[in-house]
């Protein structure tokens, strides 16, 4: 799954090979070992799924990612930065989402814009320029002046998403971001997906949805602290000899020692 | 520095479009502070008196001039009989009852010496006594000019007392800076706990966390707005002190100011340090509101005076940040001080501010990642 490079973030990541590269990574609390070197490669604009029962260590393995908590042992590099070395570089290049949406309820659409440009250290002309574009390619023109905590769900989920891509990252990390919406608007929110993935953004998603699990190009399964199972959805229920992702869940979790 | 800026005025968004945050921000200090310095006060304005005058004569009539022209007492009720005043105490009419015996008059004039009985409504002790005291004192003045002792009539000793910085005994020197250093307190460090409890409730703060911006600049992004706006706040306290309810201002404005920022920004870290902890703006809000009220209303030397205090409770008091607060700002504003006085408490402060904020943010560290 490789698309011609046509943006910055992409270019870049794809000239220094995979986006995402973790050997033997490690994060051990006390005599706990959340994460237990696990080890995977994430090329550029793939999705790459990456599932686990709660309690299975992903939300620790994605917070090293995401330059947030220390490893203790093992490598990786996300978009060519460091993770025990560069915490600070790799949030430049990574955008972020969680269920919760993450926008100010209380702030416009444009303000909630201008905000994160802001943070991202964007540029004024920039901000409204791509403020502009977002809110054509949206359908949101019209609700540029309105509350975000006035949007339907569906909205504010593909306004998140959108301005999580703001600065043109070469990763974007989401968190369960589909979790309480409707079936519809999940579709709807993965065709978003699929356009960022096909300019070379690499997608990095964790999902409890295992009919979502099928949309991945790569999925890995994450059971007390180690990765289990990684491959394509194909590969993987073939390599289980079961029908659906379901089942490959299923069977790799009823094995689990630490569930929440 | 852009994206502190952009920071800022987003904190600025969510203060002026949260009408509960206005209210606690403005109108709080506003009705706290009419409260406390017009209803809650412990002077004698015009205290309901009844006078039952056997005497009437020229001293009797004198003495209730007196009485009724200092602005202390008012005239409720002529009694005619011992009765009447008794039934006047019952129906809660008067405070106060004067009574001249027959003869008043003539005693002071041929003897030099006479009798006036004070009757108080002692229900209230307090009142009772103050009422008493008030009485006595404008008789006492009224018999010295108008009875010429004759000399050598033995020795007397006389207690002069001269009341310093607060002839009046206005209750609102005390209730002015109490009030001040406990909305200062309140409002600071619950606004910034609320607002960054918020954050992390919506999941907001994830997202910051994630971003290139670093947790300074976030953690004074949060403060720098609530530190303008409480310090306007202490501007209004002041004004209303000042303006409405005629405390003096003695000492230096701009000590006084400086003073009243370094408090402010100790309840702002308080603010953080709570906010670090807690994780829903309920408990943010409670844990301000019980870690910080009641201590401060009951151990700065608000309310009730710290000397009486048990020694356990002494000790206590000394971590309470508007203890030193209050002292500063009646020394400033009442007895006109410099900072040569006030050294001492602006340096637990400043302490205090120091100590907090690497406090708050170890914690923050600690806590928010």
């Amino acid at each position: 799954m490789t698309n011609p490079p046509n943006n910055a973030a992409a270019g870049r990541a794809s000239a220094a090979g995979p986006v995402i590269t973790c050997q033997q990574l490690t994060k051990r609390f006390g005599d706990f070992v959340a994460v237990n070197g696990i080890s995977f490669e994430v090329a550029a604009g793939e999705i790459f799924g990456f599932l686990g029962a709660n309690g299975a260590g992903k939300t620790t393995a994605m917070r090293m990612l995401c330059g947030l908590l220390g490893p203790t042992e093992g490598a990786a590099t996300v978009a060519g930065c460091d993770v025990f070395r560069e915490p600070e570089r790799i949030k430049q290049h990574i955008g972020y989402m969680s269920q919760k949406f993450s926008l100010y309820e209380d702030l416009t659409v444009r303000e909630n814009i201008r905000f994160y440009g802001g943070v991202y250290g964007l540029k004024t002309a920039a901000i409204r320029e791509k403020t502009t574009a977002l809110l054509q390619r949206l359908g949101l023109a019209a609700e540029r002046d309105t509350l975000v905590g006035s949007l339907p769900l569906g909205w504010k989920q593909k306004l998140a998403f959108s301005v999580a891509l703001l600065h043109e990252p070469a990763v974007i990390f989401l968190d369960e971001p589909t979790g309480g919406v409707d079936p519809i608007t999940r579709r709807q929110f993965w065709d978003l997906i699929y356009e960022a993935a096909a300019r070379g953004v690499t997608i990095f998603i964790t999902t409890h949805y295992m009919d979502e699990a099928e949309y991945c190009d790569r999925v890995s399964i994450m059971v007390d602290g180690r990765i289990d199972a990684l491959d394509t959805p194909a590969g993987l229920k073939r390599q289980f000899g079961v029908a659906s992702m379901d089942e490959v869940f299923l069977h790799l979790a009823r094995g689990a020692k630490n569930v929440e | 520095m852009k994206s502190f800026l952009m920071f800022v005025r987003k904190e600025f968004y969510h203060i002026f479009r949260d009408p509960r945050t206005l209210l606690i921000l403005f109108g709080m200090p506003v009705a706290l502070v009419t409260l406390f310095g017009f209803a809650l006060t412990n002077e004698i304005k015009n205290a309901d008196v009844a006078v039952l005058d056997f005497d009437k004569g020229q001293h009797a009539q004198q003495v209730q001039h007196r009485l009724f022209s200092s602005g202390y007492f008012g005239l409720r009720d002529y009694a005619t009989s011992y009765p009447d005043v008794a039934a006047a105490f019952r129906q809660g009419h008067v405070k106060l009852a004067v009574v001249f015996p027959v003869g008043f008059s003539r005693d002071l004039d041929h003897l030099g010496h006479a009798q006036v009985q004070l009757v108080a409504d002692a229900s209230d002790q307090n009142t009772a006594v103050s009422l008493v005291n008030y009485a006595t004192a404008i008789i006492k003045t009224y018999e010295q000019e108008h009875t010429k002792r004759p000399a050598g009539a033995g020795p007397r000793v006389e207690a002069v007392a001269r009341l310093y910085f607060n002839p009046g005994l206005k209750a609102a020197y005390t209730f002015v800076p109490g009030t001040m250093a406990l909305i200062l307190l309140l409002v600071s460090a619950m606004l910034t706990s609320i607002t960054i409890a918020r954050e992390k409730e919506t999941g907001t703060m994830e997202v910051l966390l994630v971003s290139p911006m670093r947790q300074l600049p976030i953690i004074i992004g949060k403060i720098l707005p609530y530190f303008l706006l409480s310090f306007i706040n202490g501007l209004i306290i002041l004004a209303l002190g000042v303006w409405v309810l005629d405390i003096p201002q003695r000492g230096s404005l701009a000590l006084l100011l400086a003073e009243t920022l370094l408090y402010i920004l100790v309840a702002l870290t308080l603010g953080v340090l709570i906010s670090t902890r807690a994780a829903s703006q309920q408990t943010a809000m409670l844990t301000s509101m019980l870690s910080l009220l009641l201590p401060t209303l009951i151990l700065s030397g608000f309310l009730f005076p710290l000397e009486s205090m048990p020694l356990p409770l002494q000790t206590v008091s000394r971590i309470i940040p508007a203890r030193y607060y209050i002292v500063i700002l009646k020394g400033i504003m009442i007895k006109g001080l410099g900072l040569r006085e006030l050294w001492r408490e602006t340096a637990v402060l400043a302490g205090m501010a120091g100590g907090l904020l690497l406090l708050a943010l170890g914690s923050l560290k600690n806590r928010l990642a």
